[in-house]
């Protein structure tokens, strides 16, 4: 556990890509199986202890350190992992045994119930040092915050064996932590891991935003970007599974879809939820707002699935009949799809449209009605753009649609946790219900922490301790003094907010310093722009 | 006959010594103070007469040119002010000069800390337990979580991340006043007797320290050297200058900052620090605590810092205590 916990630490303390690949490949190459394995799981959060969540440990604590002096301790740090690390009264007569191994660590907590963790979690803590805690409970609870995304992980691990990463991804969703088999494979040069017959998930190729960039539609193909899920429906020997763009198995919370496939075939497209909403009758498609009401179930009730049936809208073809299609050009794979759609059920399947322009200006002009229309706004793919794993500059570009604006005056902030623990920055803002010089109040409509500076971080912070009038736990309420120009991509009616919408994707455009309250926008103009 | 201590009271600015109109680190121009150390958010300039130890005057002199109306007091001496009050000056181990004031009047007994710590440090002489009736406590450090490690443990990591990376420096973020010096004494004091190198900002106040009789060994401007002399070299730098443009001329300098927050490691990062030294010129939750038990007094008042844990403390060792909300203290870079 030591070796892991100063990893750890390192990676913490280090703001360099390059630095953070060589660490962990360096960790990798020296630590022996199947420790290694089960790091490389923590830090690409593939571990899951169902008997020690957070709160696990907040009630350990609890038991040790008064409950008072634990929460503002907690408040402060903002991470309950670290505040327990930190505040673990040391066994009396030091840290004794020798501490565990991140296998030991794993075996144990993987047969911990809800009763055994209070005490052997203690065990295992009483072994340790703060950094050694710190790991522990970090490998325990997943939430690693140590600025490694699983793509760099398995970066990291291409490139201490010298292998090809393409690969590591492939392979990777094949296989069980501690990866035994994709360590002999990279580190021991045995044979790669049998692929062939499991519905395995294929990383999806991705797009990056267009911003400035003007495309030749001789070299690019335009199609809508729905307002859905992205997923991947794969079908092998009898077995169909749904992955979200994560590489989350989601087949439970749609087994209609699951269902619907039985031809052996990896398709790439948006799941949606049947409606008028985006692109209209013809669209066929209902809101995001009404997929979400789906999203995250683990079972599906009869009711929901003949009232918000799914279906997948099919945007490219990876393999089709044991053959894999990710070597041939966006065109040809385009021809093999559009020739597979009549074989598929077109209650559950149909084809994403390209969409027609003379040229580019003639393409902006059509992305302008698209908000009518409700749609997020047009994917561009080039036309000989291999299937790629990842966002390849200049093979395929999304390009949003332009987002809604409005201002709101900051009400209530609340700390930040991670990076931005202690700071305030956490914004809930509202709109005036009617006019504000007649005595009209503010209403929450939304909460956005992004889109502004650390510098401007600095700013609001100091303003939301300058001007608080009440405090919730980690909340402030503060003087009606701010407002923000707030972006988003649209709004919803909602019955869970006292206003009665919901915005999606809010975050701060600008920050109107020089803007006075009263000035701010009023909830009937936010309610005229609700597509439900 | 007054009521008990109503003769000394909390104000937004300041504590106010009331028969004698004097005020302890008021954070605006009064007639009259009494200065506990020279961080900027206890000595201000503009003051009629300002009352510290040598020490501190010359930190003053340094930073604000207040030369008029300097009164010295050494450690241990008493003086008499107006109205029957006795103050008397005693270390608090926090810098140099730093001191805690014994305020006597009908015979009761005030102690106003300033800041202080209870660890060994070369650059001044340690904290005095001093029994009184009213405990006047910062509590910078005041949670649990807050336990600095001994200083020999960091200048160790700082020496060997310096003798792993022979050619390039590592650039210490520390306070100007007392951090720096600080860990300059104690890099001596683990046998690091190679020059150290300076940020422009550093120098009066190592001289300042030097004329005081702390030796700091060779010190050399960075400004006046070649990103070549800098290499395998510690640098002190006060923490603004850490992420600045001017660390640029240094030879890959691997950032480090001295200060008790780097306990937290999401504070580190913050701060973009890759090698966080946990030291600090406060006391530590423990000693914050023991300093309470062994001064023992009837009243703990809290001027600044977590104030809300170390009430909650003394309500569970059921001792009394309240914050007084001064304006203007802050939490400098410790």
């Amino acid at each position: 556990m030591e070796e892991f916990a100063a990893l750890l630490d390192a990676l913490i303390y280090t703001r360099s890509r390059n630095e953070k690949l060589r660490l962990i490949a360096e960790y990798l190459r020296e630590t022996p199986d199947p420790d290694r394995g089960w790091a490389l799981a923590a830090l690409t959060d593939g571990l899951d202890f169902k008997a020690v969540k957070s709160s696990t440990i907040r009630n350990l604590l609890k038991e040790r350190v008064d409950p008072v002096l634990w929460s503002l301790s907690r408040d402060f740090v903002g991470d309950t992992a670290e505040t327990a690390a930190l505040l673990w009264p040391e066994p009396l007569g030091g840290v004794g045994t020798p501490p565990p191994t991140v296998s030991e660590a794993v075996d144990a907590l993987g047969v911990m119930t809800r009763t055994s963790v209070m005490t052997e979690l203690p065990r295992l803590l009483d072994r340790l040092d703060s950094a050694g805690r710190y790991a522990l409970l970090k490998l325990a609870t997943g939430g690693m915050r140590v600025g490694v995304s699983s793509r760099l992980a398995k970066v990291a691990f291409a490139q201490a064996f010298d292998v090809p990463v393409d690969d590591v991804e492939e392979y990777w969703h094949a296989l069980e932590p501690p990866y035994a088999d994709l360590f002999a494979w990279g580190a021991d040069g045995a044979d790669p891991p049998d692929t062939e017959n499991l519905p395995l998930f294929r990383p999806f190729m991705l797009a990056h935003p267009l911003e400035e960039t003007v495309v030749d539609l001789a070299d690019y193909a335009a199609e809508w970007k729905w307002d859905g899920i992205r997923v991947q429906l794969v079908h092998v020997a009898g077995e169909t599974r749904l992955y979200s763009r994560s590489g989350d198995d989601i087949s439970a919370t749609f087994p209609e879809m699951v269902d619907a496939l039985d031809l052996p075939a990896v398709l790439d497209g948006e799941l949606l939820v049947r409606g008028v909403h985006q692109g209209g009758e013809q669209g066929g498609a209902a809101s995001f707002n009404a997929l979400q009401q789906r999203l995250g179930r683990k079972t599906v009730s009869k009711k929901m699935l003949t009232e918000s049936p799914a279906f997948v809208r099919l945007y490219d073809v990876l393999m089709l009949d044991g053959e894999d299609l990710r070597g041939l050009p966006w065109a040809n794979r385009r021809k093999r799809l559009e020739k597979l759609v009549p074989r598929l059920p077109d209650s559950h399947f149909d084809l994403s449209q390209l969409v027609e322009a003379r040229d580019f200006d003639h393409l902006a002009q059509i992305r302008e009605g698209a908000r009518d229309d409700a749609i997020e706004g047009l994917m561009l793919k080039r036309r000989d753009s291999l299937y790629v794993p990842g966002r390849k500059t200049g093979l395929w570009y999304k390009w949003k649609r332009d987002p809604l604006l409005v201002d709101c005056v900051l009400m209530y902030a609340q700390r930040g946790s991670g990076k931005r623990s202690s700071f305030y920055s956490d914004y809930t803002f509202g709109c005036w219900d009617g006019d504000p010089d007649e005595g009209a109040e503010l209403l929450p409509v939304g909460k956005a922490y992004s889109g502004f500076t650390d510098a401007e971080l600095k700013k609001l912070d100091k303003l939301v301790r300058q001007t608080t009038l009440n405090r919730f736990g980690p909340v402030r309420e503060v003087e009606r003094t701010l407002v923000f120009e707030v972006a988003f991509d649209s709004v919803h009616s909602s019955k869970r907010h006292k206003s009665g919408l919901a915005m999606r994707f809010p975050r701060i455009h600008r920050i109107r310093w020089d803007k006075p309250v009263h000035e701010a926008d009023r909830l009937d103009g936010l309610r005229a722009l609700i597509r439900d | 006959m007054a009521a008990p201590f109503s003769w000394i009271r909390p104000e937004p600015h300041g504590v106010h010594v009331v028969p004698a109109d004097v005020w302890i680190d008021p954070s605006k121009a009064v007639d009259a103070a009494l200065v506990t150390h020279g961080h900027a958010d206890h000595a201000r300039g503009g003051h009629g007469t300002t009352v510290a130890t040598p020490e501190t005057l010359a930190i003053m002199d340094l930073r604000y040119n207040t030369r008029e109306g300097a009164t010295p007091v050494e450690y241990g001496e008493t003086i008499r002010l107006k109205g029957g009050v006795d103050a008397t000056y005693i270390p608090a181990g926090h810098v140099l000069g730093s001191a805690q004031i014994l305020l006597e009047h009908a015979g009761e007994r005030v102690v106003i800390t300033g800041d202080y710590k209870r660890r060994p440090d070369p650059t001044c002489p340690p904290f005095q337990v001093t029994p009184c009736d009213i405990f006047i406590t910062e509590a910078t450090f005041g949670l649990p979580l807050f336990a600095h490690p001994p200083i020999a443990e960091e200048m160790g990591k700082l020496l060997s991340r310096l003798e792993a990376h022979p050619d390039a420096c590592v650039l210490v973020g520390a306070y100007a006043l007392g951090k720096a010096q600080r860990v300059i004494a104690e890099l001596r004091a683990a046998g690091h007797h190679q020059p150290i190198y300076l940020h422009g900002a550093m120098e009066k106040m190592c001289r300042l320290y030097e004329e005081f009789g702390v030796n700091l060994g060779e010190l050399r401007l960075v400004a006046d050297h070649d990103k070549d002399d800098i290499r395998g070299h510690v640098v002190v730098c006060p923490p603004s200058a850490l992420n600045d443009r001017w660390s640029r001329r240094l030879p890959d300098p691997i950032t480090a900052m001295a200060s008790g927050w780097m306990r937290v490691r999401q504070r580190a990062r913050q701060r973009n620090v890759e090698l966080p030294l946990v030291i600090s010129d406060h006391a530590d939750w423990a000693e914050l605590t023991r300093t309470i038990e062994e001064v023992n007094p009837h009243e703990t008042w809290i001027t600044h810092g977590r104030e809300e844990a170390l009430l909650r403390w003394h309500q569970l060792h059921q001792r009394r205590a309240r914050a007084l909300a001064l304006v203007g203290y802050e939490d400098e870079d410790d």
